[in-house]
């Protein structure tokens, strides 16, 4: 019996890519869009109102899954960014790219409804609290990362910079997050913020989880659908005089 | 539920129906956006990767 | 080879002593600005001066990264640097010492006057001088790795300062936070501590973070 050697390689090639990712999006989106009806069907059907908070508590749903996503998608980010420097690999690259949009998109998303619950729970629509400051730096450093990919016209310089960039920022987010917690901690005075989580029912935990799930697959889904535009911008020409060779 | 403790949620219905509003925009956007610039490079006349076609080649 | 990168890029910046000085007065006027937006009552003065300075001495610092790697770049001395044999870690080293020398040491100890000004009282001005004498060397080698990666782009200036200031802000909040403390009579022991660290780590990683991103810049 044959054995068939499958050249892996060969897809680490943008072009080649191009098609799996096509025929990988439905996977994802299709998921995606159901447990997100699933998810607040949970979350605002099954789950009852909290002891504390009433109704508004329900902003978690989307407020903790999005804080999750700008996190986790940062690190995410800067591993594709370190591999295609390391490796010299372009697609790996492009993922960072297009990574870096909906990290961004996640952790402004994560703000808007952070402020939208803070304001009928702590009374004001910013409170300096250690997870919400740490979610502002965390924009900052998108912010950072796409544009300085933005002001670099070679892509694979913008590619490596990018990396150094989200590297560092890797590093240094324990840092940021321990000063923050430390400087929350030493600056509580009169005021003590806290930001009240309610205790978790089980279909409240149920709903958060499915949101979450949904949130990821939504990501996977639209950075490869991302990945796919990046593709087709940047092979520009080696896509052209392959269609004309042909 | 009532629907229209669904709709008031408990008075905070700014604050609960505000963040999904902005979560959908944020999200739907961020769908619609590269909808569009697809379809700017389609009309831009982009050469596209074929799918399945790199069996002809050897 | 060290000692004499460092005297060169002092000799360098000798030579051009307004760009340094310009850097000072940028600190003094923007501290000056404070007072006169918020008021001139004591109290409220004296608690803000650890951020005021802080903050000032963090956007005077940025605004001499502009000049760490570019005039080298300009003229061609830095693809020279990329070559020589010697570790590059050890050039970028020298060249943030020198810049360091130039510009932090004058602001940290420009600052106790700017204190007196605040109404710090006498042994916060020391914490103040010493605060900045250990922060400001952090700024420096974090903010080389933001001049190396923005090396010839338009717009450089503010791109810098969007890149380095998330990552200044540790430095900022514990820096800050020994001078408050100071002034709540408190032990400043443990924000200088946790800066030494930080400086400690920043010494050790961002020279070679620096060279990394030098070369990524001029190939």
């Amino acid at each position: 019996m044959a054995k068939r050697k499958i050249n892996w390689y060969k897809y680490a090639s943008p072009v080649n890519f191009y098609p799996i990712a096509g025929r990988m999006i439905p996977w994802f989106a299709i998921p995606a869009a159901i447990l997100f009806v699933i998810g607040l069907y949970v979350g605002f059907i099954k789950a009852p109102p909290d002891f504390q908070q009433g109704e508004v508590y329900r902003i978690i749903f989307i407020h903790v899954p999005a804080a999750w996503m700008g996190m986790f998608l940062y690190i995410i980010m800067a591993i594709y960014a370190g591999i295609g420097w390391a490796f010299n690999a372009r697609l790996s690259s492009m993922m960072a790219s297009s990574i870096s949009i909906t990290g961004a998109m996640f952790t402004f998303l994560s703000l808007v409804t952070g402020s939208l619950w803070g304001k009928p729970t702590w009374g004001t629509w910013w409170v300096w609290d250690a997870r919400m400051t740490s979610t502002l730096i965390l924009m900052f450093l998108y912010i950072g990362f796409i544009s300085l990919q933005a002001a670099i016209d070679d892509p694979r310089r913008a590619d490596r910079a990018g990396a150094v960039l989200a590297l560092v920022g890797v590093i240094n987010i324990p840092i940021i997050y321990f000063s923050v917690q430390w400087w929350n901690t030493l600056h509580q005075g009169a005021t003590i913020r806290i930001l009240n989580k309610p205790t978790m029912a089980p279909p409240m935990l149920a709903a958060m989880l499915i949101m979450l799930a949904a949130c990821w697959l939504y990501s996977i889904a639209i950075v490869l659908y991302r990945l796919r535009c990046i593709i087709v911008e940047r092979e520009r020409s080696a896509l052209q005089v392959a269609a004309a060779a042909a | 539920m009532k629907l229209s403790e669904f709709f008031s949620m408990g008075g905070y219905a700014f604050y609960v129906w505000g963040s999904y509003l902005v979560a959908f925009i944020a999200i739907g956007g961020e769908v619609v956006l590269l909808w569009r610039r697809r379809h700017a490079q389609k009309q831009a006349g982009f050469v596209f990767p074929e799918s399945n076609t790199d069996e002809k080649t050897s | 080879m060290f000692r004499w990168m460092v005297q060169r890029d002092l000799t360098l910046a000798w030579r051009r002593r307004a760009d340094v000085m310009s850097t000072l007065f940028f600190f003094v006027i923007v501290v000056s600005l404070f007072p006169l937006s918020i008021g001139p009552e004591t109290q409220l003065l004296r608690s803000i001066a650890p951020g005021v300075v802080w903050v000032a001495a963090l956007l005077a610092s940025m605004l001499s990264l502009g000049r760490l790697f570019a005039n080298d770049y300009q003229d061609g001395t830095l693809e020279q640097m990329l070559l020589t044999p010697q570790p590059l870690y050890l050039i970028v080293l020298a060249k943030v010492l020198a810049s360091w020398l130039v510009s932090g040491v004058p602001l940290a100890l420009m600052s106790p006057i700017l204190g007196l000004q605040f109404g710090l009282p006498g042994n916060s001005l020391s914490v103040l001088v010493l605060s900045l004498i250990l922060g400001t060397p952090v700024l420096a080698l974090i903010g080389s790795i933001g001049a190396a990666l923005t090396l010839g782009l338009r717009g450089a200036g503010v791109l810098i300062a969007l890149l380095v200031l998330p990552l200044y802000i540790p430095v900022l909040i514990f820096g800050a936070g020994a001078v408050d403390a100071s002034i709540n009579g408190v032990s400043a022991q443990a924000n200088l501590s946790l800066l030494g660290a930080v400086l400690a780590i920043a010494f050790v990683f961002s020279p070679w973070a620096t060279s990394a991103a030098l070369r990524i810049s001029l190939e």
